[in-house]
């Protein structure tokens, strides 16, 4: 049913650090290992092993330059679905193959019914969703929905592969509609904020703005005063060494 | 937006086909048309064919298409399941009226046209109105472009019908009709393109990457060094130069040069009607196809926007 739940009674969602993301698309990577095998695989790859290459990727990181002359600085910025409260990705789709879950807010697409109009594609802003094309149907992120419930991995790997894999930690799972989750207190702290909320799609996931760099100053060097070689008085140089201790 | 020639197809067909529908059950019992079924009945099977072929050329879109029939389930939220259901539901009564018109019962085939008419105004409004709520798109979120559909629809089928009224010798009406339609058609869809022009970006790259706080947003590196389905899809371009003459094209070949045809078919009537009016049907068909395929190609959605500045 493509008609939005009223609301959900969690909130499941990322926070990604752009202050400390480093770009280096291990969350990509261990996205599309995870997923390709997943309740969404395949992931479709086109020329895997050639010139043009593409395929279905739930996680795309692009480098972004903001500001401007000194103040500018490089934001690495991964991009993934969001799971908005209002996605208009599901309320677009004719089958009902797209829906969001009233019990966890996730936003997920049943690969069996959906008939690969691509019309949610068109409707998300984000550019959440991949349509692949060997298999004739849209795929998304599923925020690891099958991992994150799953009881026979260790309770410490229950967060989405992406969550896991990051080497700098930049990307934090947790209930975001929890005023009390540890991701929503990060999110108070850090002033996390939702992307393109004009667009109204009310996006659950946040992303923390890079922290401002510190600034050093530059200052000239006190003058050290004249090296111990170049103090001729024996007794002069015995004095500077007794002070210097 | 990508031009899908699918789609560009399915909108064009459907729309004149829905549109000569509409015209032929509205014109017939006000006597404005030929009212034998012999008029009426071929002028029905060519609509109906025009929104086949473009229905299935719609399914030509999709991944999978065999499985189109669910895409009738979720009208409850979806433009486009909607308009599934609209198509589907216009088909019973104009075979209907097809039928009344060969068995002669005048009745039942005017109650049974003015069902399918609705139907036709329906399933176009559905198409309009799937482009029309997508909120990323700037130049399609506007509310002259759904009215937009029906109108170029009205006009397209209005064509079809003055050339079919005039190759059997009459349809005056039907020609000024047409001729009227595409002066409105125009008008509207120079009012599309100044909106759309006008329209401002639904959302820059600073607000979709939550960096406006540090000014302004370039891409530096994209994800992928190779092209990737998004930028097929939402990264189409069409040279400007190119588009502005496309929209002359369309401008003249798609309403201009059929409204004066259809306009000098409406004075001379006769012969030369029949020669010109469904030549002018045939120039507006191909002139609207230009305007469907810049519909899609001056399309800009917010994910190029992460990909170029």
């Amino acid at each position: 049913m493509t008609s939005l739940p009223e609301r959900t009674e969690r909130k499941l969602g990322l926070v990604i650090d752009l202050d400390t993301c480093v770009g280096c698309h291990a969350c990509a990577t261990a996205c599309k290992s995870w997923n390709g095998s997943g309740v969404s695989g395949p992931l479709s790859d086109i020329n895997p092993h050639s010139a043009g290459a593409e395929g279905v990727w739930f996680n795309r990181i692009h480098s972004y330059e903001a500001g401007e002359g000194e103040d500018s600085r490089t934001v690495h910025f991964p991009r993934s679905c969001l799971h908005c409260e209002t996605p208009a990705c599901v309320t677009v789709c004719p089958t009902g193959a797209s829906y969001k879950r009233a019990e966890d807010g996730i936003v997920l697409v049943n690969h069996d019914i959906c008939i690969g109009c691509q019309l949610c594609a068109w409707a998300c802003p984000y550019g959440a969703r991949e349509f692949d094309e060997p298999e004739g149907v849209m795929k998304k992120c599923t925020l690891c929905v099958d991992r994150i419930y799953n009881r026979s991995m260790p309770e410490a790997e229950r967060v989405p592969a992406c969550v896991s894999a990051c080497p700098t930690r930049a990307r934090h799972f947790g209930d975001l509609g929890d005023p009390g989750s540890d991701v929503s207190r990060l999110v108070a702290e850090r002033g996390g904020v939702a992307l393109a909320p004009e667009l109204g799609y009310a996006p659950v996931n946040r992303y923390l703005p890079p922290r401002d760099p510190k600034r050093f100053e530059a200052t000239p060097p006190k003058d050290p005063g004249p090296l111990p070689s170049q103090i001729r008085n024996p007794l002069l140089r015995w004095v500077d060494r007794i002070l210097s201790r | 937006m990508k031009p899908a020639a699918s789609i560009v197809v399915f909108t064009t067909l459907s729309g004149a086909g829905y549109g000569l529908l509409f015209w032929l059950a509205l014109l017939r019992p006000a006597g404005l048309v030929p009212g034998s079924a012999w008029f009426g009945v071929p002028v029905l099977l060519l609509a109906l064919a025009l929104v086949t072929a473009g229905l299935l050329s719609s399914l030509l879109h999709l991944g999978r298409p065999e499985r189109a029939w669910r895409a009738l389930s979720q009208w409850r939220s979806s433009w486009l399941s909607r308009e599934g259901v609209a198509a589907v539901a216009t088909f019973p009564p104009a075979i209907l009226f097809g039928l009344a018109m060969l068995a002669g019962r005048e009745g039942l085939a005017v109650v049974f046209g003015l069902l399918a008419a609705g139907g036709a105004a329906a399933t176009v409004w559905c198409t309009g109105m799937i482009y029309a709520s997508l909120a990323p798109i700037r130049e399609w979120h506007l509310p002259l472009v759904a009215p937009g559909y029906l109108v170029f629809g009205a006009f397209t089928g209005a064509a079809l019908l003055a050339g079919g009224a005039a190759l059997a010798g009459g349809g005056r009406a039907a020609l000024l009709l047409a001729a009227l339609l595409a002066a409105v058609a125009l008008i509207v869809k120079r009012a599309i393109w100044a909106a759309a022009d006008d329209a401002p970006a639904p959302a820059t790259a600073a607000s979709l990457t939550g960096l406006s706080r540090f000014g302004t947003v370039r891409p530096l590196d994209p994800p992928t060094t190779e092209t990737a389905y998004l930028m097929r899809e939402m990264g189409f371009r069409v040279a400007r130069a190119h588009a502005a003459k496309l929209r002359r094209i369309a401008l003249w070949g798609g309403f201009v040069a059929p409204a004066l045809m259809l306009g000098a078919a409406a004075l001379a009537g006769g012969v030369a009607a029949a020669l010109l009016a469904p030549l002018a049907a045939a120039v507006a068909l191909g002139g609207m196809l230009v305007e469907r395929w810049l519909f899609f190609a001056e399309a800009t959605h917010t994910v190029a926007a992460y990909y170029r500045a």
